[in-house]
């Protein structure tokens, strides 16, 4: 009843789920997520440069949204538009530039719809080499910083009059989501990435009081919702980035729905 | 003997063309108040960045002491809802920072009972307790308030001078400040300086404590812990903020420092 490839899909998105914790409790805190869908976006473009070029796609994700971080970060600089306005122009002109991109390349075996929504079939054991040392390297840096990444979560003037070194922590954190991101592209899909980071650590949120507590406890429900969408994938044969948004969802929904005592 | 501990000499700042502050130069001391004045706009907490080194002058130069530490209470901290923390939390700005020095910095401020409590819902004289508990955590040779009564009702300013007073005094650390109010006297500082833009005035705060007027107006009890500074200004402005020649009375001790101070 178990095939390799089930557990190889289960593997690599209790991997990335535990890693989208702590992440995905930042971009929550620091109002990112629109951040996150754009960095997702620019994915695919990094699929299309990757095949045109025959590197690891990986690497050409990666690469894609470190670009696409600094372009940001440049254009920040000037104050006709909003940061908001920047990233929606970043994020559908990569994704359309992907498209394009992908439909200039002859070989028709490329399944769209998988870089799109996540694909069960997609993980091999190589891919879970990627999410086991890029997980742990995400890890690491989150434990080694945290002290840091927290003050400046919580002030960024504070944190800088404090000695953190504010602007490398930052760039920091978005190098980490980029990998994230690559990663987690081949189960969730290019356009479902974000609910994988947010969904999770705003279930966690009235359950924390503290921020430790909120990122661990991400990383939980996100493993529940990415086991539980993942064995429905299968037994239903739905698609496998839906399901595990919609299983996020559901815990979401009976987290808020669930009557408590009012807390902060 | 106190020595200086900041120096600001023809210090420049300009926004997208309009300038914020025109050729300040002052310098900090060690154990001695100092309060920045001025009305909204005027360039204080614009001041005050760059003495942090959150702002870099366009022209003039900073001078810090060698290893400098400084204790910054913000003027308002905004601190996301989506973001679990509790007061404790908060204070714990390292991972090796014992929990007593923590129970004491609490204690300093009087807020050992808010520990536990989350930090969403503090009051506004609790919120600057607690940051002025976390400043004081680090230890700092200088503490940087940026308008530390706000949103505070007029007992609690009163005791929160009082507190940074006694802070001070337990301490021997410095203190940089800002207030925009001019009519709430201050008896918690040793220097004043006045700003608009550039610096109109600077000198000690008068004591009034034994005006017999004032007492009348404050009461005894009150007059203890409060002075006004003597407000004349050398010069006067117009609508626009440009500076005209004194109309009224000359400045007489705008570049006296108070007994504090001595130097």
């Amino acid at each position: 009843m178990f095939y390799d490839f089930l557990i190889y899909a289960l593997l690599g998105g209790v991997g990335v789920a535990v890693v989208a914790g702590p992440l995905g409790s930042f971009v929550v805190w620091r109002r990112m997520s629109y951040f996150g869908d754009s960095l997702a976006h620019s994915a695919l473009l990094g699929v299309a440069i990757g095949i045109f070029f025959e590197i690891n796609l990986n690497i050409a994700i990666i690469f894609c949204a470190l670009l696409l971080a600094l372009l940001l970060v440049a254009m920040q600089k000037q104050h006709f538009i909003a940061t908001d306005t920047l990233l929606g122009i970043m994020a559908h002109s990569s994704l359309s530039l992907g498209l394009v991109t992908i439909s200039f390349i002859d070989d028709a075996r490329i399944d769209l719809m998988a870089f799109l929504f996540g694909d069960l079939l997609a993980i091999l054991p190589e891919d879970l080499l990627w999410i086991l040392f890029g997980g742990l390297l995400v890890l690491s840096v989150l434990y080694y910083y945290w002290p840091q990444m927290i003050a400046m979560t919580i002030n960024e003037e504070l944190a800088a009059v404090e000695g953190v070194p504010v602007a490398k922590m930052r760039l920091l954190l978005m190098l980490m989501i980029a990998l994230v991101i690559a990663v987690a592209m081949k189960i969730v899909g290019v356009l479902l990435i974000t609910s994988l980071l947010i969904i999770p650590a705003a279930s966690a949120r009235p359950l924390s009081r503290s921020p430790e507590k909120m990122a661990l406890l991400a990383s939980l429900l996100g493993c529940a919702a990415v086991v539980i969408g993942l064995l429905a994938s299968f037994e239903f044969d739905t698609p496998a980035g839906p399901s595990v948004v919609v299983a996020a969802m559901a815990i979401f929904m009976s987290i808020y729905l669930w009557p408590r005592k009012a807390s902060r | 003997m106190n020595t200086d501990i900041v120096r600001l000499e023809q210090v420049n700042i300009s926004f997208s063309g309009k300038e914020v502050v025109k050729n300040v130069s002052f310098n900090l001391h060690t154990n001695c108040i100092t309060t920045l004045i001025g009305p909204n706009g005027a360039g204080k907490t614009t001041l005050v960045k760059t003495v942090l080194g959150l702002i870099k002058p366009d022209s003039g130069s900073v001078w810090l002491k060698d290893e400098l530490v400084i204790g910054y209470v913000p003027q308002k901290l905004h601190i996301d809802s989506t973001f679990p923390l509790t007061v404790q939390r908060f204070l714990q700005i390292s991972r090796d920072l014992p929990s007593t020095a923590i129970a004491d910095a609490v204690a300093s401020v009087n807020i050992s009972d808010l520990l536990k409590s989350s930090i969403h819902g503090l009051s506004g004289g609790e919120m600057q307790r607690v940051l002025l508990a976390r400043a004081l955590l680090r230890n700092p040779h200088l503490l940087v308030l940026d308008e530390p009564v706000q949103g505070v009702d007029i007992n609690g300013q009163i005791e929160l001078y009082q507190l940074i007073s006694d802070i001070r005094k337990q301490r021997g650390c410095s203190v940089l400040m800002i207030s925009h109010d001019l009519h709430l006297v201050m008896s918690a500082t040793d220097h004043v300086i006045c700003m608009n833009q550039h610096i109109c005035c600077s000198g000690h705060p008068e004591k009034i404590t034994s005006d017999p007027s004032y007492i009348d107006l404050f009461g005894a009890a009150s007059a203890k812990t409060m002075a006004l500074y003597a407000h004349h200004h050398n010069h006067d402005h117009n609508l626009h903020g440009d500076v005209l020649p004194a109309t009224l009375s000359e400045a007489e001790d705008s570049q006296q420092h108070g007994q504090e101070c001595n130097h």
